[in-house]
């Protein structure tokens, strides 16, 4: 118990600092690889440009082909980190509130509803505006992540871990296929679904980034928001109640944080999945599971991975560019395997 | 720390679905003592429990914490008065102990506040009181049970509160870690003057460490007053229909009950 030499005497507090200490260190970290991550984004891309041209590009200097491309990539860039940041935190509070390891945006069919919803509005309602995208998609998401929390609830036991990923992974599949059902006959805007289905960040703007900004805005600030709250759900209903929460609320609110969040970065975005699922098992193992914590580094990391996968997709396959989405199932299967295969799914 | 607060429960009828548990009960939990509640598998003390503790609300009838109705107070404020210790909790996968006994000061904080040094010095206490100081670091995962179940009262401790309602807090223990559980308890009634309400499976173990007892049968109350009072032959035959012979412990001077079955029969009466 070396730990413990620390602590003066009985009755004096327990060293919290250390912990948080190390904490600090690690978001601080975090932060040093996203900044650098994003330098990467901007530098590196399907063409190969010289450091002149980064520099003359970042000032926005559009003289040259590689001026041009390089201006592309800061819109991109920032919307690689918030999408990243948006389901890394997604999946941290969807795991909260569910307390379910194995919940995400993408396993829950959270996404998947957000596109049908997208694509329902586009095709047999003319839904044009890109805004009107964001309020679609949210809207989408919402009904989707409360149909799946309903048929996962269904029977004996509740919302246990695998129930809950059957029902979004069967729902999902479905939703996939009504999507192909509405898209596949219309050959004029087929072709610009198939990337934006996949998942991706290549047609970012200033524009799609102010518009999709204030969504997730108040999807972070909710979800922050819902972190103390996320640490009683998390001792079970019960204690949670016992505590002072009143569960419904706090998780209809935190729910509603993390519905935002997917809404908003899949309309813009396209339903990418396996970040939420990933990143806050990472951030567990790093920050411990005090949501106070997890939440932010989910954030961060989410940004983080978003980021490089993206900068990955668009070095690998020169001149060709793949998208995230590619890249982060890539990641992100091997792992959900994983995670299932474990001898008991425990919940959180 | 030593405010008595009364607690009551008057012509209360609790059910799930449309099956009626508790028909019409009328209690009073004595303030500063020790209370446990005693009866057969599904007479209702768990749900009892629930209720008092505001997870059940209440098809008629009240639930009254000094004069106010349980069910009506917000929530936060009745977890600073009032706390509650479910049965065999589950705690997060990897959490640490000191991490789960901070979390008893959830209704001491607000939503933006920061840790303060109240919430310190309370996890501190706690974690003194149950003897898990040199516990804090480590995983709840790598426990014992009775170390587990020692970290979950100290995280009810740590919500400070001047009642403490326990649903079974000694199953799945062993023997030596039922005694150290409810002295553990004893000792907070003791020193602090905390009112424990505790549903107890083991009846010997109830009358030995409550100072009050309440036995239900089939959702009625069927006797409630001290151990010796309540705990006799015919209660045991009323509540748990079991033939018994109830002695003097000699250790406590509490009354303990023998169970008769087919294969034994009393030898001397005393």
């Amino acid at each position: 118990m070396t730990q413990l030499d620390s602590r003066p005497g009985p009755g004096a507090a327990v060293d919290r600092r250390r912990p948080a200490r190390v904490r600090t260190l690690w978001i601080l970290a975090a932060l040093a690889a996203l900044v650098l991550i994003m330098i990467a984004s901007v530098a590196f891309g399907s063409r190969i440009v010289g450091w002149a041209d980064i520099v003359a590009g970042v000032r926005g200097q559009t003289d040259t082909l590689a001026q041009a491309a390089v201006v592309k990539r800061i819109p991109r860039t920032f919307l690689a980190v918030a999408v990243g940041a948006a389901l890394g935190l997604a999946g941290a509070v969807m795991q909260g509130v569910t307390r379910n390891p194995l919940a995400d945006p993408g396993i829950l069919g959270v996404n998947m509803g957000a596109s049908l919803a997208v694509v329902t509005g586009i095709v047999s309602f003319g839904l044009a505006s890109a805004a009107g995208y964001i309020w679609v998609a949210i809207l989408g998401a919402a009904v989707a992540a409360v149909f799946v929390y309903a048929v996962g609830s269904l029977g004996r036991g509740g919302a246990t871990p695998l129930k809950l990923a059957l029902a979004g992974a069967a729902i999902s599949a479905a939703l996939a296929s009504l999507i192909s059902a509405f898209v596949l006959p219309r050959s004029d805007i087929a072709t610009g679904f198939q990337s934006w289905m996949i998942g991706g960040v290549g047609g970012a703007s200033y524009d799609s980034l102010r518009l999709v900004l204030p969504f997730l805005a108040v999807g972070f600030a909710v979800s922050l928001l819902s972190a103390k709250a996320l640490n009683s759900l998390a001792l079970g209903d019960d204690l949670a109640a016992g505590l002072g929460e009143r569960v419904a609320v706090t998780r209809g609110v935190a729910a509603l944080g993390a519905v935002l969040l997917c809404g908003a970065s899949t309309a813009v975005a396209g339903p990418i999945a396996f970040v939420g699922l990933v990143v806050p098992h990472f951030c567990r193992l790093l920050v411990g599971l005090d949501h106070r914590w997890l939440l932010p580094f989910s954030a961060l990391i989410g940004a983080a991975l978003l980021t490089a996968a993206d900068v990955v997709g668009r070095v690998v396959a020169r001149p060709q560019e793949i998208d995230v989405g590619i890249i982060t199932a890539l990641i992100g299967a091997p792992f959900f395997i994983y995670f299932v295969r474990r001898q008991k799914v425990r919940e959180l | 720390m030593t405010a008595t607060h009364s607690l009551l429960v008057s012509s209360l009828r609790l059910g799930y679905g449309d099956r009626t548990v508790i028909e019409s009960l009328d209690l009073t939990l004595p303030p500063g003592k020790i209370t446990a509640i005693v009866g057969a598998n599904a007479c209702g003390k768990s749900t009892l429990l629930r209720s008092m503790s505001r997870l059940l609300a209440p098809r008629a009838g009240h639930v009254l914490l000094d004069g106010r109705e349980v069910h009506k107070m917000p929530a936060k404020e009745l977890a600073r008065t009032l706390g509650l210790l479910p049965q065999s909790p589950v705690a997060p996968e990897g959490i640490t102990v000191s991490d789960l006994v901070g979390r008893g000061r959830n209704p001491h904080q607000r939503l933006l506040s920061r840790w303060s040094r109240e919430d310190d010095a309370a996890v501190a206490a706690a974690l003194d009181a149950t003897h898990t100081a040199d516990l804090a670091d480590r995983s709840v995962d790598e426990l014992s049970g009775g170390q587990r179940q020692r970290v979950w009262i100290a995280m009810a401790l740590a919500q400070q509160t001047d009642l403490l309602l326990l649903d079974e807090p000694t199953t799945f223990l062993d023997v030596s870690h039922q005694v150290e559980v409810l002295d553990l308890l004893t000792d907070l009634n003791r020193n602090r003057g905390t009112t424990i309400v505790m549903v107890l499976h083991d009846l010997n173990m109830a009358a030995r460490y409550a100072d009050h007892l309440i036995a239900l049968a089939d959702g009625k109350l069927h006797a409630a007053g001290e151990p010796s009072a309540v705990l006799t032959e015919d209660c045991v035959r009323a509540v748990f229909g079991l033939d018994s012979q109830v002695i003097t412990d000699p250790t406590s001077g509490k009354p303990l009950m023998l169970p008769l079955g087919r294969h034994h029969v009393a030898i001397t009466r005393p």
